[in-house]
């Protein structure tokens, strides 16, 4: 929902990776852990299947991974373009 | 020294604990009682976060909503993580930047708006007056089970210790004592954890044991509860039984509703600058995981652990006689949460799914005249876990601890974003702009000490709709506040009427949609079509409708936005002002 007033190089690359963040965090929780499990019920984990484990695991895990992921790229970019906090 | 001793020394002394660190971490200005002077380290606002947000749901209830419904449940666990995520990428940098102190100031400047701030504040009201209520009741039910005293006391106990800690240091007290109570709390429920997880899998971490073999059977663990299950007639536990459809925007509105809960957003107000809003979504995340990838592990070892003293020698064999139950169940009969009832007359008890068809035919071949494991609530699963593990009698005076230590902490995360809202939103803003810094300070104290008072004789007198009101706190905050905050950040053109109607479209629906199954005002036998799945909008539960008000939220704010004038210039500049980091710089005065 970006506005095109705003192009700015800065939030143009914020916006690009908080889609594509906000896919992968979509794919492991609504996807491999619900609609997508499935698909992948043939991958055997201890006991049952991937799909269960994505669904109490595998997701929060991802989503530490991703906010971990956001705050450190997102850092490296308010630096590249002269916007961080001195 | 008796089992009601160590539950003392264990609540008093953490309660000594809060209200020692109330006294040294007094707030003095408000930007002290309000964001605790933006000064908190965001490791420790991550940690303050986890105990703000982490209720008496999570610690006592999740683990018993996961043990008895499986897979299925598992909606709880990622939508209460997943927001975490939306905080960090959506809200919470842009809303640190902004730099001021409650969510209805953002939405009221955002849209330059009086009316916009109003219809903020009645949600922030409604949603946290009604999930504070939940909390005082947990913290009233914790005090009667363990501490013998009758449940209004015991509120009126902890109602005086949040007061001494949250009147006193506003969110600079309640920050300390949040990071007290998130070590209080963690350890409690970790402990039990561990020592069940090496009692069946020999593996001393939970979350790994949940996938690991079953000493016992030898088979992995998950697929041994899958059998044990299955053959008294119980659905199997890893696999789903419900519609994908509503499991999926049931797990969307946690995830948007958890984003969008003010007292959880106004925790990043605190921290020193906007990087650290983003690393501090990151650590809550971490602190939360810790306890919700034990919970799960928890869940389904319990529910495996009661299916084994039941029938010690397997589900072929005989079940344990009454008189031969374990003392656990003998300590929570007494409460009434645990209830048997021998319906043959054989002395045994007998534990199964009698509305199972499949099942009848074995049951009436074996003698059996329904399953006399009447009552088992949710709720117990946790407390007692210790006491089904053979633990020491200290730990169970931990988990008293930690259980008044997760209700406590989010009850007075709760009142600070009602007070604020009162003395900043209402009476500052609307009421007497001309209010010094002295006297707003005091009000936002009254306010709170009034907010304490409120919940602590709704929490004793709990109306009919408690049990709904979680609900209902998530889907109000998915479906008005949480695409209202988001487009006020992304869309530069977003104006007053564009934002107004999607608040009021979302918030209508939604409510509307929970009262026609529910209840008017979850007054029973006012809801015009029964809850049931067959009546269901395209099988969307009224929980799981918080993701399509959030739907209809946006829509009607964007078909207005193009139908009426653009944002004035300063507005815009405002918009494209807080997309950057650089000039956060400490709290505003205005």
């Amino acid at each position: 929902m970006s506005d095109k007033s705003s192009s700015n190089a800065y939030w143009q690359a914020n916006l690009r990776i908080i889609k594509i963040c906000m896919v992968i965090w979509a794919l492991v929780s609504l996807g491999f852990g619900i609609l997508l499990r499935p698909l992948i019920s043939g991958i055997p984990v201890g006991g049952t299947d991937l799909g269960f484990w994505f669904a109490q695991q595998g997701s929060i895990l991802v989503f530490i991974a991703l906010i971990f992921f956001y705050a450190t790229y997102m850092n490296r970019l308010d630096r590249e373009h002269g916007v961080d906090e001195q | 020294m008796d089992q009601f001793t160590i539950n003392i020394i264990f609540v008093g002394g953490s309660f000594m604990l809060y209200v020692a660190i109330a006294i040294w971490a007094r707030a003095g200005t408000t930007s002290e009682f309000y964001a605790a002077g933006r000064g908190v380290n965001p490791v420790v606002n991550g940690a303050a976060t986890a105990a703000d947000w982490m209720s008496a749901a999570s610690f006592i209830s999740m683990a018993g909503l996961i043990a008895f419904v499986g897979y299925d449940n598992s909606t709880f666990l990622m939508g209460w993580t997943g927001g975490y995520v939306l905080l960090a990428l959506l809200l919470a940098p842009y809303l640190r930047k902004f730099g001021r102190y409650t969510v209805p100031e953002f939405i009221g400047d955002r849209f330059y708006s009086q009316t916009a701030r109003m219809v903020a504040v009645i949600s922030l009201l409604v949603m946290s007056i009604t999930y504070v209520i939940g909390q005082m009741a947990g913290a009233g039910v914790a005090f009667s089970r363990f501490l013998e005293v009758d449940a209004t006391t015991g509120l009126i106990i902890a109602a005086a210790v949040v007061f001494a800690y949250a009147v006193l240091g506003g969110m600079k007290g309640i920050t300390y004592t949040q990071l007290a109570q998130y070590c209080v709390l963690i350890t409690a429920y970790t402990i039990p954890a561990v020592f069940i997880s090496l009692q069946l899998t020999n593996n001393p971490i939970p979350p790994l044991g949940l996938f690991s073999t079953h000493v016992e059977s030898g088979m992995p663990l998950l697929a041994k509860l899958d059998e044990i299950v299955q053959e008294l007639g119980f659905r199997d536990y890893t696999s789903n039984h419900g519609s994908m459809l509503n499991m999926t925007l049931f797990t969307i509105s946690l995830m948007i509703g958890t984003a969008g809960l003010p007292h959880v957003i106004i925790r990043f107000f605190t921290v020193p600058k906007v990087s650290d809003a983003r690393w501090s979504a990151g650590w809550a995340l971490v602190f939360i995981a810790l306890l919700y990838l034990t919970a799960p592990a928890v869940g389904a070892m319990a529910r495996l652990n009661i299916m084994t003293t039941i029938y010690p020698d397997g589900t072929d064999s005989q079940p344990i006689s009454y008189e031969e139950r374990p003392d656990w169940m003998r300590t929570w009969e007494q409460t009434g949460l645990l209830a048997f009832e021998d319906k043959n007359n054989d002395g045994l008890i007998q534990y199964y799914n009698d509305a199972s068809p499949e099942f009848a035919a074995i049951a009436a071949e074996r003698g059996w005249e329904g399953n006399e494991m009447v009552r088992f609530n949710n709720d117990i699963l946790v407390l007692a876990n210790p006491e089904i593990a053979q633990l020491p009698g200290w730990v169970i005076g931990l988990i008293a601890a930690g259980g008044l230590a997760a209700a406590l902490s989010t009850a007075a995360g709760l009142l600070l974003a009602i007070s604020s809202a009162v003395s900043h939103d209402l009476i500052k803003s609307t009421i007497n702009p001309n209010i010094s810094e002295k006297g707003e300070l005091l009000a936002a104290r009254i306010s709170m000490a009034g907010a304490i008072v409120v919940a602590t004789y709704l929490g004793a007198n709990p109306p009919g709709f408690a049990a709904q009101v979680v609900a209902l706190a998530f889907g109000l905050a998915a479906s008005s506040l949480f695409p209202a905050i988001m487009m006020g950040i992304f869309s530069k053109k977003m104006n007053t009427a564009g934002a107004v109607t999607g608040m009021l479209v979302g918030l209508g629906s939604t409510l509307l949609y929970i009262f026609t199954y529910l209840g008017w005002f979850f007054i029973p036998g006012t809801n015009m079509l029964e809850n049931v799945p067959a009546n269901w909008l395209f099988g969307i539960s009224p929980l799981s409708f918080g993701a399509v008000g959030a739907a209809l939220n946006f829509i009607a704010a964007y078909v207005v936005m193009n139908m009426t004038k653009e944002p004035p210039e300063e507005i815009q500049e405002l918009v494209e002002s807080i997309r950057v980091p650089r000039g956060a710089g400490s709290a505003q005065s205005h």
